[in-house]
């Protein structure tokens, strides 16, 4: 435990992804089996102590401390875990022993609600005060020590030197301590077999298109839909959905595991029923109806009615045990098309391919898109393989060009990481009326990119020569700087004053030369809204 | 005069500690006509007063800081000076920066003890905590929570001496406060066997050579302003909390941030600012020596600033002690 705990303190006061990467890497490196695949589980949230919940551990506590000071504590630090961590009584602890992560969740997987607290607190009384709140962590699942389950298998890909697509083929059809991972992986035994999983495969991604153009003789164009790319896998009967980054998605869409009828594996975007994104094959709500979905582990027999979900199927990588990754998007195509006619016309639909004469006919189409909230148009190379990740020149993403407004920077706040000294995130805000007849600025959005090192710099020092009021890390400035912003769609919003929010706001150009009276209105805003 | 008076002669009002038979304070907020000074941190020490009585140490402290020369009295410890309407005042160390002094005063048969600031932990820079019997301990509270434990400072030399080893391309800079807290933490890292220069802010120069003039040797120091960012690869910068994250920062080579505090204890609070190597590090008593102290001193009531009052009241009244907190202004959760 002491190395997982010293682990977990240096990962909770790290910022940097490079150095977090770094002490993953290292502990699974040096960790023995089955230690270091249990800890990877817990990092990631993959394990789970129904017997242990934070009550518990306030009733441990209740034992032991008195109730004023331990409320007073509590309200301090801020955190059940870590003030109880502080707060165990200590008697000596034996130097020596150091139980391991592996004989904790083996004793911690053996409890029920009866046996937990005499358990729970055996084992606390082994450990000093790092490891009494990694333990509680562990047992309780609340980690939250920003370590995605991406990071985490890309540590893994670097503590080992092997490909992450392919660690990630494999991890989500093992279960903790993953033994077959680490034994391929650092002792270069054979590949774990998987065959029988309904497992992730890594999707195949797309470069931006900046400029120049493609010859449509030797690429398909298809619409890029606005919602989340998923993979759905049916594998020996069962099904289960993946989102991009390889997260099972299942439990949030109950609705599509049980309408694929064989066994495949496909791509496509998960879209819920709506008119926002018509085209063709019918309505789509937009992406807002969508993020309602999105996170939940239940859902209601209310939601699944108002919004039911559907795929609109892009790609096949398998169908019914033949594998089409090898072949060409053209002869992909083929048998996806093929086999949509088989599927419940309720659940899926076919991405249809947009036909056009030559690539400024299909500029033109492209600029149509906006009206159909499409987030642009995909290029796909018809003589392609599927292969994972993004290597060049096979797939492009076309988005629509980007809304631009003028807003004006209200608040600055330090950045993290190598920003830390600098103001780097900035909040900005419209007029929601006439400035000139006194109209207010209302924050409409935030953002930290789209300016040089330099800029950044000029920003910082703006930032401070006119800080008017600071709130901890936040500095509200006076309204001198006009920010042109480019983001790609803009939605209602309940949350913000201003009653709407941006996707993917960055700063497009700094208007130095510009009066801040003169940046856009509240209202040229939510004209904009395709709700 | 007789005993049931009950310290009526010693009045807390919310800037200060009235000692009413000699109308002097101790630690005033506010500029007064007599002051007795328990050490130089900005909440207890002020210029401005018309006579100032502390340790030589402390008028030297507080001279550098607010040039308070004149009306300066000094009294060493254990020597006592008799103040008008027949109140004593003595001096004794308080183990908490150069020159901190506990002030004890006697009047009318009655034994009451001023604590300042203190620690009970031995500390290279300056005199160790004696404990003083008293009828009344007014004592601070700063870390008056039992989640305040600070592990033994050897632990945290080797936190931040293995933190320079790893990162031999780097500096670690190390947020400290000037006085005392600087000062320590550049002693105890000589005692573990680091002699390689440290490198200063400028704000901590005067104070550091301060020390060395009052006996306590700190080893080669050098200013930062003077040196370029590759001088300093591989070695530890001292600079104040506030310059951790500021533009100063820049001029360092790929800086690790540690900071010397004992807030560094809870996780929320080290991440807030931005430590990367969170060194618990205090010159205030932790829990368990408040709780010792009050014990050892054994008084008859036990009065409480300067901090977290309730939780200690609540030991208190678990142990059957008198106790009773005092609202002194502008003393919570100083940057220590
Ligand atoms: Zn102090
Ligand atoms: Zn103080």
């Amino acid at each position: 435990m002491k190395a997982f705990a010293a682990l977990l303190d240096a990962l909770i006061y790290t910022t940097s992804r490079n150095r977090k990467l770094a002490l993953v890497a290292d502990y699974l490196r040096t960790t023995p089996d089955p230690d270091r695949g249990y800890a990877l589980a817990a990092l990631t949230g993959e394990l789970d102590f129904p017997a242990v919940k934070s009550s518990t551990i306030r009733n441990l506590m209740a034992d032991r401390v008195d109730p004023v000071l331990w409320t007073l504590s509590r309200d301090f630090v801020g955190d059940t875990a870590e003030t109880a961590s502080l707060l165990w009584p200590e008697d000596d602890i034996s130097e020596a022993s150091d139980v391991s992560v592996a004989k904790v969740v083996e004793r911690l997987s053996g409890l029920n609600r009866n046996t937990a607290p005499g358990e729970l607190a055996k084992l606390l009384d082994g450990l000093d005060s790092n490891g009494r709140f990694a333990l509680i962590k562990l047992a309780t699942g609340a980690m939250r020590i920003g370590v995605s389950a991406r990071l985490a298998k890309t540590a893994f890909a670097q503590a080992f030197d092997v490909n992450v697509e392919e660690v990630e083929e494999y991890w989500h059809a093992l279960s903790p301590p993953y033994a077959e991972l680490f034994h391929w992986a650092a002792d270069g035994g054979d590949p774990p077999n998987v065959s029988n999983v309904p497992r992730f495969r890594p999707f195949m991604l797309a470069h931006p298109l900046e400029d120049g153009t493609v010859d449509l003789a030797e690429y398909a164009a298809e619409w890029k839909w606005d919602g989340i790319r998923v993979q759905l896998v049916r594998v020996a009967g069962e099904t289960r959905l993946y989102s991009r980054s390889g997260d099972d998605i299942s439990a949030s869409f109950p609705e599509l595991l049980d309408v694929l009828p064989m066994d495949a594996v496909l791509d496509g975007e998960l879209l819920v029923r709506g008119a926002a994104q018509g085209g063709e094959e019918g309505g789509a709500a937009s992406f807002n109806a969508l993020q309602q979905r999105l996170g939940r582990k239940t859902v209601s027999k209310k939601m699944l009615k108002e919004a039911p979900a559907f795929v609109r199927l892009y790609d096949a990588l398998i169908i019914e045990g033949e594998d089409l990754r090898e072949q060409a998007w053209e002869a992909r195509r083929k048998a996806l098309e093929n086999l949509v006619p088989r599927l419940p016309d309720s659940h899926f639909d076919l991405s249809a391919l947009v036909e056009a004469r030559d690539f400024t006919h299909l500029a033109e189409i492209r600029e149509t898109a906006r009206e159909e909230a499409i987030e642009g148009l995909m290029l796909k190379r018809r003589d392609s393989a599927y292969i994972a990740g993004r290597k060049v020149g096979l797939w492009y993403k076309w988005k629509r060009d980007p809304l631009l407004v003028d807003c004006v920077l209200m608040y600055a706040q330090r950045g993290s990481g190598k920003r830390s000294s600098f103001y780097s995130d900035y909040t900005f805000g419209c007029w929601d009326g006439d400035p000139d007849n006194g109209a207010e600025l209302l924050p409409v959005g935030k953002a930290y990119s789209g300016f040089t090192d330099a800029e950044l710099k000029k920003l910082d020092k703006l930032v401070r020569q006119t800080t008017l009021n600071r709130f901890g890390p936040v500095r509200e400035v006076e309204r001198t700087l006009v920010f042109e912003v480019a983001f790609d769609s803009v939605h209602s919003s309940k949350r913000h004053k201003s009653g709407l929010a941006m996707r993917f706001p960055r700063i497009h150009r700094i208007r130095w030369d510009k009066p801040v009276h003169e940046a856009d209105r509240i209202e040229t805003l939510r004209a904009l809204i395709k709700d | 005069m007789s005993k049931s008076t009950a310290f009526s002669w010693i009045r807390p009002e919310p800037w200060g500690i009235h000692i009413v038979p000699a109308d002097t304070w101790v630690d005033p907020g506010r500029a007064v006509e007599r002051a007795l000074v328990t050490h130089g941190h900005a909440d207890h020490a002020r210029g401005g007063h018309g006579e100032t009585i502390a340790t030589p140490a402390t008028l030297a402290i507080m001279d550098l800081r607010y040039n308070t020369r004149e009306g300066a009295v000094g009294v060493e410890y254990g020597e006592t000076l008799r103040l008008q309407g027949g109140v004593d005042a003595t001096f004794f160390p308080a183990g908490h920066v150069l020159g901190s002094a506990q002030v004890l005063l006697e009047h009318a048969g009655e034994r009451v003890v001023i604590t300042g600031d203190y620690k009970r932990r031995p500390d290279p820079t300056c005199a160790p905590f004696e404990v003083v019997p008293c009828d009344v301990f007014i004592t601070e509270a700063t870390f008056g929570l039992p989640v305040f434990t600070h592990p033994p400072i050897e632990e945290e030399m080797a936190k931040l001496l293995g933190a320079l080893e790893a990162n031999p391309d780097s500096c670690v800079l190390v947020g400290a406060y000037a006085l005392g807290k600087a000062q320590r933490v550049i002693a105890e890292l000589r005692a573990a066997g680091h002699h390689a220069p440290i490198y200063l802010h400028g704000a901590m120069e005067k104070m550091c050579r301060l020390y060395e003039e009052h006996g306590v040797p700190l080893g080669e120091l050098r200013l930062v302003s003077d040196h370029e960012k590759d001088d300093m690869r591989g070695s530890i910068v001292i600079a104040p909390p506030s310059a951790l994250n500021d533009r100063w920062s820049r001029r360092l080579p790929n800086p690790i941030t540690a900071m010397a505090s004992g807030w560094m204890r809870v996780r929320q609070r080290a991440r807030q600012r931005g430590v990367e190597i969170p060194l618990i590090i205090s010159d205030h008593a932790d829990w368990n020596e408040l709780t010792r102290t009050i014990a050892e001193v054994n008084p008859q009531e036990t009065w409480i600033t300067h901090g977290r009052e309730e939780a200690l009241l609540r030991w208190c009244e678990l142990h059957q002690r008198k106790a009773r907190a005092l609202a002194l202004v502008g003393r919570e959760d100083e940057d220590e």
